[in-house]
């Protein structure tokens, strides 16, 4: 299965991944993106589901890793997590932020949502109109790449 | 109190600024900042070089870069420039120094140059149906077939360069340039099936396994010359001039020779790495030639060597010493070549077009007999694959790109290079910037300009009834001028369009 | 080959899903005295909360029996294992025969003897499904609940009636509440956030005596009401396993493969013990991942294959109000503290261990620190002082980012 991997060598700490996630799962996504970015973060604060770490220059971006053996799935009080061909996704529905998954994830990959109500997490830009995940697509240096390791 | 007005104005589109920073964190000049009283980006201008790396990132297309239209009170005579220049002399007392080519509206002759295109007679190729050669090869031929006594050829042939593209990647030292864009270079070559060139630099040890795509420069300064190094590439370039510098040497400061450059160069580190204007044991051809044959010697006679000059006056005359050095290859730089520093007057000032000395040179060798004695590679500015096959026509065997290459890998000529702080990753040494150039990235782009390039060229052949890159070469009839006096159109060898 | 798990929640669901990783064929049989489908026990206050429904609430979808062809036995139960013959009696007589068996009993409610008590009308407790419609069924906007016990199940039961209701009063015999999970500063943190929603704590007192709708608190005080719940504790239900012999401590011992004592039966989820590695001791670790897990473990074993369930930790996120609390491991150790207002932070190493952490409020990437205890990562491998100011991944080294983050090997 297809992968996010990011090479932390190339990594800029532009943080433009967080900005073309929170993006990407707004609903003005798909559409021109200048304007249409500009409407949606504009004077917000994000929630992205990947996060930049950043220490003495090294940077890299985490997002969720779609462990074969989740720790997060196992341990989801409400089922609400599953995995499905082999994405891990959330089903905010299902989910009563218990935060559960926030405890069990090893690479604290998973975080509240904006609401504060529920948990979020990468699903690989399967659920929003993007297509393929808009971290890689905008990473200016190949640093997130989605491939079949 | 400072005379100096910037010179860029940076534009920030307010309604579509996010405040994402990425633009401050990706400007190695600090021009944006971001106020936390008035909670917005703002932006010290003065510092910009306008090299337009926030304005690519900015993920809104929220910024713009304009010339500031602050005006001195210039005329055609003592023009901004000028004046700023002054300002800048009479607070430092210091030589101007400059970067990339030399960007004077002096003529462009490549674009008074036409090319031809078949019609009723001798019908053009079309290079989607009909095969079309670009392979050429680089080194000396022999005026004559030899046979043996069974009347077989004997390969009398000395060592050649195989270019699959005739177009190469012109020297740029590592110290100048990047170690990742030595890397983009070095895999793109290989991948085309033709050469980067070292430049004065050394040859890092990672990169020894891409030396059969790597000419390997031996310049006044001798930097990072041992015996491995002249055996890992598959020619030897003799570095005598450089054409935005001619005349004068390099100077890579202590500043920018630390770790893995100071080794390749294999000096102290923080030593200033001066290059002497002339190579102190050449004087003369005949010393240029003791160089070349000692070159020769300590590579067995298996690599072609190459002399590399500056395109100046008397440039025909000095390639025909060249020619007869034992030399397989002249390259000439003309004076729009880039550099990663030079002083500005010399760039600005010194030296001629190389569509003129490319004509010079290939007519004198002609005149002289002594064409076949060496193949001829131009550079100095050779902008798109028209450039290439004016070039050809005019004489050249193949021809060199830095600028051009540069800007594949994402340099926007803001001439700042000097400063060491490109933030593209290519002009610099500043591990941060450095790594803003993936390889895989920038090899890559390397890689399609070329191969876009080869593809017009085999169009513009096809179109002229070629399909040989060898029928090109020095095909002057191929070429018409424009807007060209008598002397002009005499020197390059072209009729002049109608004609 | 027949599989029979008894019990229907999350140990049952890990035993289900372990088995079919590697059996698609054999049958699968899982008896439940509860009749409802599987659903999450711990997400019954979110219902009487509104943040769930019982079609929400469920634990995994209503095709899940279906698709992993199981067959369930709802509303019957298990009354006995009859190991010779390798079959589980149920409560209607009829025999269910097994060739290996899951025993996910889960644990009651603990219901201390208490003088009076069976004056009181409306007592609950809460544990169930059926426990909270119970519950849900007589509360109205004047209702005075009194909840005898500050634990999380106590608690939780607050966080999800509170709305409804006149007035809620918590009483526990400790001196704070959450023990169990927090410390003293912790406690105070969140006992003072959950009466600022208007929960009434008397602490460090315990009812007496009951008199219909009243309790007279060993302090003397007296508190009406008009609805009981008791939430002091549970108790595992070990029964069928020692009446058949096997061994039992506080919960059913089993081994590292949630094998009992008993050829072919396991036993998974909040009625065993669990070796808990924070503390090197065996202990009932009643946790809802750790039952998943222990269930998984043996429906995996049963199968073939042999994966040690090995790290347990005692461990623990929760909220109450919005407010967010994450725990694990001991704090048996050397403690750095962080505070910042609603944020509180308690990190416990020991021997170049992290052993515990509690993060109050920012509770942001938290599974950082369990990754820590879990893997026992020696600190001296980590840059722990980077790690302690918050969980990143910048503290590992580079080698085990490239993995982690490269998929490098």
């Amino acid at each position: 299965m297809k992968r996010i991997f990011v090479n932390e060598e190339w990594c800029l700490g532009c943080h433009l991944c967080e900005y073309n996630c929170a993006f990407a799962n707004t609903v003005s996504a798909g559409k021109s993106k200048a304007n249409e970015m500009a409407k949606a973060l504009k004077g917000k604060k994000i929630f992205p589901k990947i996060q930049v770490e950043e220490n003495d220059g090294i940077y890299f971006a985490v997002s969720c890793r779609h462990c074969t053996d989740p720790l997060c799935v196992k341990g989801c009080i409400a089922g609400a997590l599953s995995v499905k061909d082999g994405v891990i996704e959330i089903d905010q529905d299902k989910c009563v932020g218990c935060y559960t998954c926030v405890l069990s994830c090893p690479y604290g990959a998973i975080m509240p949502a904006e609401d504060g109500h529920v948990a979020q997490k990468c699903e690989l830009c399967t659920k929003n109109s993007c297509g393929s995940p808009a971290c890689v697509a905008g990473c200016p240096n190949n640093a997130i790449v989605f491939e079949e390791r | 109190m400072d005379y100096q007005y910037p010179e860029f104005e940076v534009v920030r589109n307010a309604d579509r600024c996010i405040g994402c920073r990425a633009c401050e964190r990706q400007c190695a000049n600090e021009v944006h900042y971001y106020d936390a009283d008035l909670g917005k980006m703002m932006c010290d201008e003065s510092k910009c070089v306008n090299c337009q790396r926030c304005v690519t990132l900015c993920p809104t297309r929220a910024l713009k870069i304009v010339k500031s239209d602050n005006t001195f009170r210039e005329n055609a005579n003592w023009t901004m420039e000028n004046i700023r220049e002054i300002y800048k002399q009479a607070e430092t007392g210091g030589v101007l120094l400059s970067s990339m080519g030399n960007p004077k509206p002096l003529p462009v002759y490549w674009d008074k140059i036409l090319i031809n295109a078949s019609q009723v007679t001798n019908p053009p190729i079309d290079p989607l149906r009909e095969p079309m050669e670009t392979r050429t090869f680089l080194g000396q031929k022999p005026t004559e077939v030899k046979r043996d006594e069974n009347g077989k050829i004997i390969n009398n042939l000395s060592s050649q360069l195989k270019l699959e593209v005739p177009i190469m990647f012109s020297a740029m030292s590592f110290g100048s340039i990047s170690k990742n864009a030595h890397e983009s270079l070095a895999r793109a070559a290989t991948e085309l099936g033709t050469y980067y060139n070292t430049g004065e630099g050394g040859l890092h040890k990672d990169f020894y396994q891409y030396g059969p795509n790597t000419i390997v420069q031996v310049a006044s300064g001798r930097f990072g010359v041992h015996k491995e190094y002249l055996e890992a590439g598959a020619a030897i370039e003799i570095k005598m001039g450089q054409g935005a510098k001619p005349g004068i040497g390099g100077h890579l400061p202590g500043t920018k020779t630390v770790g893995e450059v100071s080794r390749t160069r294999m000096i102290p580190e923080g030593s200033d790495a001066i290059s002497p204007a002339p190579h102190h044991d050449i004087y003369s051809i005949e010393d240029l030639r003791q160089l070349v044959f000692s070159l020769k010697e300590a590579t067995e006679y298996k690599k072609p060597v190459i002399v590399k000059i500056a395109a100046v006056h008397n440039v025909a005359a000095i390639a025909s010493g060249i020619a007869r050095s034992g030399a397989d290859i002249i390259a000439i730089d003309g004076f729009r070549g880039g550099t990663g520093a030079a002083p500005t007057r010399i760039r600005d000032n010194v030296g001629i077009p190389i569509e003129l000395a490319l004509a010079s040179v290939d007519e004198r060798l002609r005149q002289e007999g002594i064409r076949g004695n060496v193949s001829i590679v131009v550079g100095g500015s050779i902008r798109n694959s028209a450039d290439v096959v004016k070039a050809i026509a005019l004489g050249a065997d193949a021809v060199y790109i830095g600028s051009a290459a540069c800007i594949a890998m994402g340099c926007h000529q803001c001439r700042a290079c000097h400063a060491a702080k490109c933030n593209w990753g290519i002009a610099t040494q500043r591990p941060d910037l450095v790594k803003r150039l993936n390889p895989d990235v920038g090899y890559k782009r390397l890689v399609n300009l070329v191969q876009a390039w080869n593809h017009e060229i085999k169009e513009m052949m096809g179109g002229m009834g070629i399909n040989s890159i060898e029928s090109l070469k020095g095909n002057r009839l191929m070429l018409r001028g424009v807007g060209l006096n008598e002397k002009e159109l005499e020197i390059l060898g072209i009729k002049h369009a109608g004609e | 080959m027949n599989y029979v798990i008894i019990g229907n929640s999350a140990a049952a669901v890990g035993c289900i899903e372990g088995i079919r990783k590697n059996d698609k064929e054999s049958t699968i049989t899982v008896i439940s005295d509860e009749k409802h489908h599987t659903y999450s026990r711990p997400l019954i206050s979110y219902l009487l909360w509104g943040k769930t429904d019982e079609e929400r609430m469920k634990y995994r979808p209503d095709s899940f029996y279906k698709d992993n062809d199981v067959t369930p036995i709802l509303g019957k139960k298990a009354v006995k294992i009859d190991t010779k013959n390798r079959k589980v009696m149920l409560d209607d007589g009829k025999a269910v025969p097994y060739d290996k068996l899951l025993v996910a009993t889960g644990s009651r409610p603990f219901i201390p003897p208490m003088k009076g008590l069976d004056t009181v009308e409306n007592k609950f407790t809460f544990m169930t499904l059926d426990n909270a419609k119970a519950l849900d069924s007589v509360l109205t906007k004047d209702s005075r609940v009194l909840i005898v016990g500050a634990g999380l199940i106590g608690l939780k039961c607050a966080e999800g009636i509170l709305d409804k209701i006149g007035s809620l009063t918590v009483i526990d015999l400790a001196d704070r509440i959450l023990p169990s999970i927090l410390d003293e500063t912790g406690s105070e943190l969140v006992q003072k956030s959950i009466e600022e929603k208007g929960v009434k704590f008397m602490l460090g007192t315990s009812a007496a005596e009951f008199d219909g709708n009243k309790a007279i608190l060993t302090n003397g005080e007296t508190v009406e009401f008009d609805v009981l719940v008791i939430a002091v504790g549970v108790r595992p239900n070990t029964e069928l396993v020692k009446e058949a012999g096997g061994n039992v401590n506080k919960g059913i011992i089993t081994d590292h493969f949630c094998r009992t004592s008993l050829p072919g039966i396991y036993s998974a989820g909040d009625c065993t013990e669990s070796h808990d590695i924070t503390t090197d001791t065996d202990r009932i670790l009643a946790l809802l991942p750790n039952a998943y897990m222990q269930g998984e473990t043996a429906g995996l074993h049963m199968t073939g294959t042999d994966k040690p369930y090995d790290k347990a930790i005692p461990m623990n996120a929760i909220g109450f109000f919005g407010y967010h609390m994450i725990t694990a491991g001991s704090y048996d150790g050397e403690k750095t503290v962080y505070a910042d207002g609603e944020n509180y932070k308690m990190l416990v190493t020991k021997d170049n261990l992290l052993k515990g952490y509690i993060m109050i409020g920012d509770i942001s990437r938290a599974g950082i620190y369990t990754k820590l205890i879990r893997e026992q990562v020696p600190l001296d491998s980590i840059d722990f002082e980077l790690v302690k100011e918050k969980p990143q991944l910048m503290a590992f080294s580079l080698a085990d980012r490239k993995e982690q983050l490269g998929g490098v090997r």
